[in-house]
C-alpha cells in the first residue's frame, strides 16, 4: 500500500486524476450534502438564468438554471449518480462475464473454446454503439436496460485477454508445481491462475468505466437511454441542445463534469497500467 | 500468404452469417412483426393474414432459411394459405415472395411503404461515406504531423502540449464536442451552419466531430511508434552513412511506423461509424447513422436489421482487407498464425 502510494504520488497526471476522481465519486456519494437545491425542483419564475458570474445570475443558482428553472449545479452533482453507477455496474457485469468465459475458453479448449471465441468475432464485427443501439431498439431504454446492455456486451475484450493470459499461466512451473502436488482444479484457478490474469483485466476495467460513462451519456443524449426524470448528464446535454441559444451554460457544465470524469479515469488508468505491469508502459 | 487468405475469408463468412443470425435473433425479440405493421388495435383477422403473407407463422428456422435464401428451393413462394374469415368462411391469402438476404432483401421498410428496407440505407449511405471519408482524412493527416513533431521535438513544449491535447480529446465525449462547436461556430460566431448539409462548410464540423477521438488516440499512436524506431539500429545506419535527418524520416523511420497504423486505421472505420450514428444526428446530417436512430425510435425493424447488417459487413470487409495488407506488409502475422 505504502508503495502504491508513493508510485501515484510521483506521477502529476495520475495525482491530477486521482484527485478529479475522489471528487467526482464524493460528490456522487453525499449529492444530498452537497448539491444546493433538489434537482427536480422546477420554478419557472427562475428559468433560464445564467451562471452565477454573468449579468443577471444569482448566486442561488451557481451554474444557472435551466429551461424549468432547475438548478444545473446540483443537477450535475446528481448526474454524476447515474454516469458512475451504469460505469461501474456495468464494468463489474462484463468483468465477471468476461473473466468466466475466458477462463472457460481456455481451460475446456476444443468446440467451446471455438464457439465462445467465434461468438467474440461476431460481435466484434459491430461497432459497439451500434449493437448497443439495436437492443435497445428491441428491448427499449430505462436506466436498468442500459446497464444490463452495456454490461451484456461488453464482454468481448475481458474474454480475449483472459483466455490468452490463462493459455500461457496454464503452463507455467508453479501451476504445474501445484498440480502435481494435487491440487484440485477450483483451488488451482482461485489460488495461482486469477490472480495471475488480473492485471490487465483491472486496467481494462478502469478504462472501460469510462467508455460505459461516455456509452450511457450517449444513449441518453439520443434519447435512448435513461428516462427524462432521472437527472443525468445525457439528458442534461439533450436539454441544452435546445437551448444553445438562450442558455449555454446548460450544455457546457454536464458535458464539462463528464469529460472531466472520464479525463480522471483514462488518466488513473495510464498510471495503473504502467504500475501494475512496467512492461505494457509502450503499449496502448 | 494463399493459404492466409483462404482462412481469413472463411473466417469472414462465418462472422458474417453469425451477423445475420444475430440480426435474425434481433428481430424476433421485438414481439410479433406482424403488429408492427398494422395500425395499433386492428382486428385478429388482419394481423393474421399480414402473419401468412410473411410467413410468419412458419417455423423460426424456416424463416430463418428464407430471411437467407429467399424462396430459393422452398415451394413458400405462390403457396396461398386458407384462414377463417370474420364473416364466416374462408379466405385465400397469397403468401408474399421473398429474396433473402442473399439477393439483398430485408424486406420492406415499414415507415417508407413499399421501398425496400436494403434500398432506404444505401440510398443514405453516399452521406455518410462523405462524413466519414472527411473525418478520416483529418485524422489521419493530422494525427501524422502532430505524431511527428512530437517525436522529432520530444520533451519539448509543443510535444507537451500536443499530448496534453491528445489526452483531453481522447477523454472528450464526442457529442459534446460537437455541441460545444455549434455553440462557438454557429450560434457566437455565425461562421458555419449549425445543421444540415449541401456545402462544404457544412461538413467542417460534423468531420472534426466525428474524427477527433481518432485523430486524439493515432496522434499518441504515431508519436510513440516514431519514438521507438528512431532508437533502431537501421535508423541509426541511416543517419551514420549521412543521410539527411528528411531522408532518414521520410525514408525510413515513417515507413516502419506506418505498419502498426495499418490495423489501427482499420479499426477507426468501425469508431467512425459507431460515432457517426451519433454525429449525424446532432447535425442532422441525412446519412445512414442518422437513418439507424430514426428506425429505431418509429420502430421500423427492416430496416434497422439492414443498416446494423450493412454497417457490420462493411466493417468486416475492412478489417479483411487490412489483415491481408498487414500479412502483405509483414510476413511475421501469416506465417505466425
Amino acid at each position: 500500500m505504502g508503495e502504491l502510494w508513493h508510485s501515484l504520488r510521483r506521477g502529476k497526471a495520475a495525482c491530477l486524476g486521482a484527485a478529479i476522481l475522489l471528487v467526482m465519486v464524493l460528490s456522487a456519494v453525499l449529492a444530498p450534502v452537497v448539491a444546493p437545491h433538489d434537482p427536480l425542483q422546477a420554478e419557472i419564475t427562475k428559468r433560464l438564468r445564467p451562471p452565477v458570474w454573468r449579468e443577471k445570475g444569482a448566486a442561488e443558482n451557481l451554474l444557472g438554471s435551466d429551461q424549468l428553472g432547475r438548478d444545473v449545479l446540483s443537477r450535475t452533482i446528481y448526474g454524476s449518480r447515474v454516469s458512475l453507477m451504469v460505469g461501474i455496474i456495468a464494468v463489474l457485469i462484463s468483468g465477471i462475464l468476461g473473466v468466466v468465459l475466458g477462463m472457460v475458453s481456455a481451460f475446456q479448449g476444443g468446440r467451446l473454446d471455438a464457439l465462445i471465441m467465434r461468438i467474440a468475432d461476431v460481435q466484434l464485427a459491430f461497432p459497439f454503439i451500434l449493437l448497443a443501439i439495436a437492443v435497445v431498439a428491441v428491448v427499449g431504454g430505462g436506466l436498468l436496460n442500459v446497464i444490463l446492455i452495456l454490461g451484456v456486451t461488453g464482454w468481448v475484450s475481458y474474454a480475449r485477454v483472459v483466455r490468452s493470459q490463462v493459455l500461457s499461466v496454464k503452463e507455467k512451473e508453479y501451476v504445474e508445481a501445484a498440480r502435481a502436488l494435487g491440487s484440485r482444479s477450483l483451488v488451482l484457478i482461485f489460488r495461482q491462475i486469477l490472480p495471475n490474469v488480473m492485471t490487465p483485466v483491472i486496467v481494462l476495467a478502469t478504462f472501460n468505466v469510462a467508455s460505459y460513462m461516455v456509452a450511457e451519456a450517449s444513449l441518453t443524449f439520443l434519447g435512448l437511454g435513461v428516462q427524462p426524470a432521472i437527472p443525468s448528464w445525457g439528458i442534461m446535454l439533450a436539454d441544452g441542445r435546445e437551448y444553445m441559444r438562450a442558455g449555454w451554460w446548460m450544455a457546457v457544465f454536464p458535458g464539462l463534469a463528464l469529460m472531466l470524469t472520464v479525463l480522471s479515469i483514462n488518466l488513473v488508468g495510464d498510471w495503473l497500467r504502467e504500475y501494475l505491469d512496467p512492461r505494457l508502459r509502450h503499449t496502448e | 500468404m494463399w493459404r492466409y487468405i483462404l482462412r481469413r475469408l472463411a473466417q469472414a463468412v462465418l462472422v458474417i452469417f453469425g451477423v445475420l443470425l444475430l440480426v435474425f435473433v434481433i428481430m424476433q425479440l421485438t414481439g410479433d412483426p406482424a403488429s408492427l405493421m398494422l395500425p395499433p388495435d386492428s382486428p385478429a383477422e388482419d394481423i393474421q393474414r399480414v402473419r401468412i403473407m410473411y410467413g410468419l407463422d412458419r417455423p423460426l428456422y424456416v424463416q430463418f432459411v428464407r430471411f437467407l435464401f429467399g424462396d430459393i428451393g422452398t415451394r413458400e413462394a405462390g403457396r396461398t394459405v386458407r384462414t377463417f374469415a370474420s364473416g364466416g368462411g374462408w379466405l385465400e391469402v397469397p403468401v408474399k415472395p421473398r429474396g433473402g438476404v442473399i439477393r439483398g432483401d430485408f424486406g420492406e421498410s415499414l415507415r417508407y411503404r413499399e421501398q425496400p428496407a436494403l434500398g432506404v440505407v444505401l440510398e443514405r449511405f453516399p452521406r455518410s461515406l462523405e462524413l466519414m471519408a472527411a473525418a478520416f482524412l483529418y485524422a489521419v493527416l493530422l494525427s501524422l504531423v502532430f505524431g511527428l513533431l512530437c517525436a522529432l521535438r520530444p520533451a519539448t513544449l509543443l510535444d507537451q502540449g500536443i499530448r496534453v491535447l491528445a489526452i483531453l480529446g481522447q477523454s472528450m465525449p464526442s457529442f459534446w464536442l460537437g455541441l460545444l462547436l455549434i455553440l462557438v461556430f454557429a450560434v457566437w460566431l455565425g461562421w458555419l451552419p449549425a445543421m444540415g448539409s449541401g456545402t462544404w462548410w457544412h461538413l467542417v464540423m460534423p468531420a472534426i466531430t466525428l474524427g477527433s477521438l481518432s485523430l486524439a488516440r493515432n496522434t499518441r499512436l504515431v508519436r510513440s511508434g516514431m519514438l521507438d524506431v528512431l532508437n533502431e539500429d537501421y535508423v541509426r545506419t541511416a543517419r551514420a552513412k549521412g543521410l539527411t535527418e528528411r531522408l532518414v524520416v521520410a525514408k525510413h523511420a515513417l515507413k516502419n511506423t506506418a505498419i502498426p497504423l495499418v490495423t489501427l486505421w482499420g479499426l477507426d472505420v468501425g469508431v467512425l461509424f459507431g460515432g457517426a450514428v451519433i454525429t449525424e444526428s446532432i447535425f442532422a446530417w441525412p446519412g445512414t447513422g442518422r437513418l439507424v436512430i430514426e428506425s429505431v425510435t418509429r420502430r421500423d425493424f427492416p430496416v434497422v436489421q439492414a443498416a446494423v447488417f450493412f454497417i457490420a459487413l462493411i466493417f468486416v470487409l475492412v478489417n479483411l482487407v487490412v489483415d491481408l495488407v498487414y500479412g502483405w506488409l509483414d510476413p511475421r502475422v501469416r506465417v505466425g498464425r
